[in-house]
């Protein structure tokens, strides 16, 4: 898309100060950098790094998965590679990878901010997540957890592998987590530009909003309990210990009212970013403002009320299994309504099948059929012949890898000229787009089946009826990691060699694009007076949508 | 810099901030969030404390029962006296009185650091009778199921709790610091406010802490 003339003449005007990324170009300027967008850059490289961790991880259990018998690996490798996986991708790469990454990088500039509330809050927020990686990796090194990565007690207390640091570690990234979150929600209340009120709020910052709820409320739950299993493991103190009175029933409630939720923290920036792209990409302004944006909020407060369906068959009376199960229906009305209202923007819209719109389609067809699955899961009936299967796994795999990677992928395709001033090749994005939706699809139906057969899901033996159903899946896991590996060779010859981006290439009137691609360090030369809602299509203004006051 | 930061010493007013007044609403948003967290830490304990005591109803007054009252209580009044020191302080500092402000808060620290002692003395205790938590219990007086559990929790909750303390006084000492240097005044006194608010939930805690342990 080309620059609109008006765009062009807004960006004219303003005098040229260098970008972010040209102000100081020394390891000091970065790692000690207030800067927000720097920040958020140094978060995407290292969510990135330990995405490509979490999938050779991946990719190692579904190559052992290709025989039914021990192959390749040993049980206790297997083990300790499934809880690393899990671990890797929840707490170094999902939890922090849209809201830490991107949140960073554009709420500021979304709100018109010259930046977050805490500056150095966030750069603190940085390095708790790097001493937290740091530790998780000397724990992977020196012996691992083959826990998974849900640590249920009392094996996570007993198991002979290095359980503590692991757990040390994810409790200092939950601290990471809630600062980032705490600094959204303070940026969000006290640093939006003049006439920029609630209901103009682009989407986004609703999403991430709800989510740094979320992160504040219930990520000290996890803190505490995570200690709280370290203690029992070095003291004996026995909390969670059948033994001695314990019970480790409390350590899956506690666990869960934070872990649940946090489904919802991977999922909901998701959202967000799905809001932002697909009226950037259908030139049309959100259908249904107001139930985008209220439903990001619902999300948020009913999953906090939903963790016991974790629990149906963990000994809960049927009463409690009931009311957990229906409520965690209500999610699936929440999300519903956003579905309806992306597909309402869509109709009729000028739609650009760009790359970022390839992962929007994906992530539609990901979030609807695993969010169904999901509905079928909160039924306690049903939930007792699926419980700890493949289903399971194939479920949770559709929202997290589904819906949330396809939104990041969005997201980093969408916002990749607003960060670093240059174009992607669209068709690779589109080949890569194609390959990995392809692949996740191959990688996790035949893991639905296998599961609704009855295979469990952590096993490292199966019988062999189930082979071809496994050596499906890891040709789907290849197909889906040669998709990543070409995103990630682009992109790094992009950042080099690709074509300098006009300021606004999509022509998007998100309140993001106001400022230069890639902004300067001060984010706007003017604090700008907002007027219009985000994403106003209807109007010939520039997307800038400023009046400079 | 902005219109209402005029002659404030250089750096109270960050950059992204329009104005003093919008910094210190943000500061102080910032730091009831955080106290959101810091309760909901508790609150895993807390949780844990109502099932084990739902369960072993007798150990838990049987334990509590062989507590030291008299310092838990006398902690109590400790920390609930220091908690009036910082309020002190905090309105010293926006009467511009600031030897009389530093003077508050050296008595709050000096509190904490008799409540850190007292505790001392109660743990000390707990270690020769062997009222220690989980596998290392072998306290002969209270020898029913559950009575482990009760004394993991105590020193859980009150470990927790210590360092916060701790916490807090590290915090305050820093505002001392701050306080002398002139920093806070009638218009400007967010930092020693924030200070005094952390304190505050310190305190807050205990009193929950104190019934629940040593009164039922």
């Amino acid at each position: 898309m080309r620059l609109s003339e008006a765009d062009s003449h807004a960006l004219a005007g303003a005098p040229a100060a260098p970008s972010y990324l040209e102000d100081g170009t020394t390891v000091m300027s970065w790692i000690n950098t207030r800067d927000h967008k720097r920040i958020g850059v140094m978060f995407l490289v290292g969510v990135i790094f330990f995405f490509f961790v979490g999938g050779v991880f991946a990719l190692l259990l579904r190559f052992k998965l290709l025989q039914p018998g021990p192959f390749f690996i040993d049980a206790i490798s297997y083990n300790r590679l499934f809880t690393l996986h899990g671990v890797v991708m929840i707490f170094l790469f999902l939890i922090p990878s849209i809201p830490a990454a991107f949140g960073n990088f554009v709420i500021p500039l979304m709100i018109g901010a010259r930046d977050v509330a805490f500056p150095r809050l966030n750069l603190a927020s940085f390095y708790l997540y790097v001493i937290g990686a740091v530790i998780a990796i000397w724990g992977m090194v020196h012996g691992g957890a083959d826990t998974g990565w849900t640590f249920y007690t009392p094996y996570s207390s007993t198991s002979p592998t290095q359980v503590a640091p692991i757990l040390l570690g994810a409790f200092v990234l939950g601290f990471s987590s809630i600062l980032t979150g705490l600094n959204f929600i303070v940026t969000t209340h006290t640093l939006r530009a003049p006439g920029l009120n609630w209901m103009k709020l682009p989407l986004f910052v609703w999403g991430i909003y709800a989510t740094s709820i979320i992160q504040i409320l219930a990520t000290p739950v996890l803190g505490i309990s995570l200690l709280l299993v370290t203690v029992e493991r070095i003291g004996g103190f026995g909390l969670f210990d059948p033994a001695r009175g314990g019970d480790p029933v409390l350590f899956q409630h506690l666990f869960w009212f934070y872990s649940h939720p946090a489904v919802y923290i991977m999922v909901l920036p998701a959202m967000g970013v799905i809001s932002e792209t697909v009226c950037a990409f259908c030139r049309k302004n959100i259908f249904g403002y107001r139930a985008v944006a209220y439903s990001s909020i619902g999300i948020g407060f009913v999953g906090f009320f939903t963790w016991g369906h974790h629990l149906f068959v963990a000994g809960q009376s049927t009463f409690v299994g009931g009311a957990f199960g229906l409520l965690s229906m209500f999610v699936g009305i929440f999300t519903a309504i956003k579905v309806f209202n992306w597909v309402g923007t869509m109709y009729r819209g000028a739609i650009s099948f760009k790359t970022p719109f390839a992962y929007i389609c994906g992530f539609l067809y990901f979030l609807v059929f695993g969010g169904m699955t999901g509905i079928a899961l909160a039924t306690t009936s049903l939930d007792i012949h699926w419980h700890d299967t493949y289903f399971i796994v194939a479920h949770f795999h559709f929202i997290m890898v589904g819906a949330s990677v396809m939104a990041f992928l969005a997201a980093l395709h969408y916002w990749f000229p607003k960060m670093f001033g240059r174009t992607y090749p669209e068709g690779w994005g589109l080949v890569a787009a194609t390959l990995i939706i392809l692949g996740f699809n191959a990688t996790f139906i035949p893991q639905f089946l296998l599961g609704n057969f009855g295979m469990p899901r952590r096993y490292y033996q199966y019988p062999e009826h189930f082979q071809a159903l496994h050596v499906a899946s890891t040709a789907g896991a290849t197909l889906l990691a040669f998709g990543f590996l070409i995103i990630l060779i682009y992109l790094a010859i992009a950042l080099k060699y690709g074509e300098r981006s006009a300021p606004n290439p999509w022509g998007s009137k998100g309140f993001e694009w106001m400022t230069a691609s890639p902004p300067p360090t001060h984010n706007f030369d003017v604090i700008p007076t907002i007027t219009q809602m985000p994403h106003d299509y209807r109007t010939h203004e520039p997307s800038g949508v400023i009046r400079v006051a | 810099m902005s219109h209402d930061a005029a002659g404030l010493p250089e750096g109270i007013v960050g950059h992204h901030f329009s104005s003093l007044a919008r910094q210190n609403e943000a500061m102080v948003l910032g730091m009831w969030l955080f106290l959101a967290t810091e309760i909901l830490l508790f609150a895993g304990l807390f949780v844990g404390y109502s099932v084990y005591r739902y369960q072993f109803p007798l150990a838990f007054a049987e334990g509590s029962r062989h507590l030291n009252l008299t310092a838990g209580t006398l902690n109590t009044v400790v920390l609930i006296t220091s908690s009036f020191t910082v309020a002190m302080a905090i309105h010293f500092a926006r009467t511009d009185r600031r030897i009389a402000a530093a003077v508050c808060l050296a008595i709050t620290i000096l509190f904490a650091l008799a409540f850190l002692g007292i505790k001392a003395v109660e743990y000390t205790e707990h270690f020769h009778e062997h009222a220690l938590p989980g596998k290392f219990y072998a306290f002969e007086k209270v020898m029913i199921p559950g009575a482990a559990m009760f004394y993991t929790l105590y020193f859980l909750m009150t470990g927790l709790h210590g360092l916060h303390v701790i916490a807090g006084m590290s915090v305050l000492s820093w505002i001392l610091w701050r306080t002398l240097q002139g920093r806070y005044s009638s218009r400007y006194h967010t930092g020693i406010e924030l200070g005094g608010l952390y304190w505050h939930l310190v305190d807050l805690v205990w009193i929950f802490l104190y019934p629940l342990l040593y009164l039922i």
